[in-house]
């Protein structure tokens, strides 16, 4: 299914004008283990269910923010700005 | 499909020696191969019906011109495989080996494919580069000459490539098993694997738990859903690839044509449909759902190679779900942390071709215990030790 997201600066928007950034992670310190940094490189989350990823809106306002979104419906829950409040 | 006359249903039995999940090509295959090895106590459990899954979505692409020796070795092995399946399985595939073209339309895709025939060559791959004259003998009705956004510079010719009819493969593969004594069971859906001890020992369905303790996950785009029940997590996503048929045309196209500048690849099936697709989407999921702007993307750069199409119709498109690794290699073999539980996942948007060859080095996997040699460089431990198996160049719109 298609879909569309609501970044915040410019609102909502058809899905490809943006690009898909991947799930957030957190990043392992620079001292954790090698095994750490090859899963935090190598190895996804790929849920069949809610996930919090990255999105760019490439298109328009070059943006990278966050959204909450399902990966079998693709209803996106919620969209914000890094470390901002949710915009919708 | 006459499923009563092609394989039998049978009550669950309470255990099994191997389970396998996931009836596309790749579970079929390997329980197909396991029984000729001998192994026949054996169940493929599939969530729906034989072929739903990428198996009876796919463009039924076959070649070996990859670009890693890796690579090449493992799908010149399927080929070969491939072209002695019908006899094998005594029914007709369908298996026409009428040539695949790779264009170029810049000199960084030409120096590219001319990299690609010299690794083929070496590796005793039918495969060459060949220029816009011979391109335009072997398909007349291309736009090769014709003013184009982005014109034609060389071609990467590999006439053993071409097209299956992928039903008939998932089909032959599943009576065979059956022949063997493999049991066939659909609307069987695995809910949790039970693996105390670090070792596989049973798996729950929806029709009940199975004894067993070797488990097979074979579950393309669901592959992480069933690794999820043993934590073992996966360097793939899931993303949908699109694929579309024109209505039916007399025959004129007998080659597969792909270009990843145009982000287009086509072909002419049996029945005079052109089938054609692209990239996958480029976000994860699990959705089946086709896009309208992929119907006009793929449009709009098909005609730009066969601008007389433009009245043709498009008769439907769909989707299906692809397990995209980083380096567009699968993930094949045991795991190290659960004894007994195997993966044969990673096939992308390339893993129909690869079923034959899969199937019978993961029959061999799991019969002796040890590791082929030709699924060694495709362990799930390449990530660890960072040693990808680098095929994006030679797979990411040619599949
Ligand atoms: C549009 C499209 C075009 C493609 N074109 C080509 C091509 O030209 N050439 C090529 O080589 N490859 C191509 N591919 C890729 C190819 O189709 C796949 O890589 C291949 O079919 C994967 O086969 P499989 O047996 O691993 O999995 P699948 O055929 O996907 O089967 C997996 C099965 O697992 C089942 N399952 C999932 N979860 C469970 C569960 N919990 N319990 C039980 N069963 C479960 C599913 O129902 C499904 O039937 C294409 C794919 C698509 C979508």
């Amino acid at each position: 299914m298609s879909l569309q997201l609501n970044c915040p600066n410019c609102g909502v928007r058809p899905v490809w004008e943006f690009h898909y950034g991947g799930p957030l992670k957190s990043r392992p310190t620079q001292d954790a283990s090698a095994e750490a940094w090859t899963s935090y490189i190598y190895h996804k989350p790929n849920p069949r269910g809610d996930q919090k990823e990255w999105w760019y809106h490439r298109s328009a306002c070059k943006l990278w923010f966050l959204a909450e979104r399902n990966t079998q419906s693709n209803n996106v829950h919620t969209t914000q700005r890094f470390g901002a409040e949710e915009s919708k | 499909m006459p499923a009563s006359r092609m394989w039998r249903d049978h009550e669950l039995k309470e255990s099994y020696d191997v389970v396998i999940i996931g009836g596309g090509v790749h579970g079929l295959a390997t329980a197909y191969y396991l029984t000729k090895l001998g192994v026949k106590n054996i169940a493929i459990l599939e969530a729906k019906y034989i072929g739903f899954g990428g198996s009876g979505r796919n463009t039924a692409i076959i070649r070996s011109n990859y670009r890693t020796p890796e690579g090449i070795a493992f799908y010149d092995h399927s080929v070969k495989l491939y072209e002695q399946l019908a006899l094998d399985l005594d029914f007709n595939v369908m298996f026409s080996q009428h040539g695949h073209l790779t264009l170029a339309h810049n000199e960084r895709g030409v120096t590219g494919l001319r990299e690609r025939a010299h690794t083929n060559q070496l590796m005793g791959i039918d495969s060459r580069l060949i220029q816009p004259r011979e391109i335009q003998e072997l398909c007349p009705m291309m736009n090769v000459f014709g003013p184009q956004r982005y014109p034609i510079q060389a071609a990467l010719y590999h006439p053993p490539g071409g097209i299956i009819r992928h039903d008939a493969v998932v089909w032959a593969y599943a009576r065979g098993a059956d022949r063997g004594g493999a049991h066939v069971h659909q609307l069987t859906e695995v809910n949790d694997i039970e693996t105390p001890n670090g070792a596989v020992s049973a798996v729950v369905t929806n029709r009940g738990r199975i004894k067993t303790g070797i488990v097979l996950n074979a579950t393309a785009g669901y592959a992480s859903t069933i690794c999820d029940m043993v934590n073992i997590p996966l360097a793939l996503e899931t993303h949908p690839l699109q694929a579309f048929v024109s209505e039916a045309l007399k025959p004129w196209l007998h080659h597969v044509i792909v270009s990843s500048t145009l982000h287009i690849y086509i072909s002419q099936s049996d029945r005079g449909e052109l089938v054609s697709g692209a990239e996958v989407d480029d976000y994860l999921s699990y959705s089946l759902r086709g896009t309208l702007a992929f119907a006009e993307g793929g449009a709009t750069h098909l005609l730009e190679l066969f601008p007389f199409l433009a009245n043709v119709k498009m008769l439907r498109q769909w989707a299906g779900l692809c397990d995209m690794t980083p380096d567009y290699s699968p993930i094949m073999g045991p795991v190290d942390e659960i004894k007994g539980f195997y993966i044969t996942v990673g096939w992308g948007t390339y893993g129909f071709k690869a079923g034959p060859a899969s199937g019978h080095l993961m029959a061999q996997c799991i019969q002796s215990g040890k590791t082929p040699k030709m699924l060694e460089p495709f362990l799930n431990s390449r990530f660890l030790r960072d040693q990808l198996v680098g095929e994006k160049a030679a797979a990411s719109v040619s599949h």
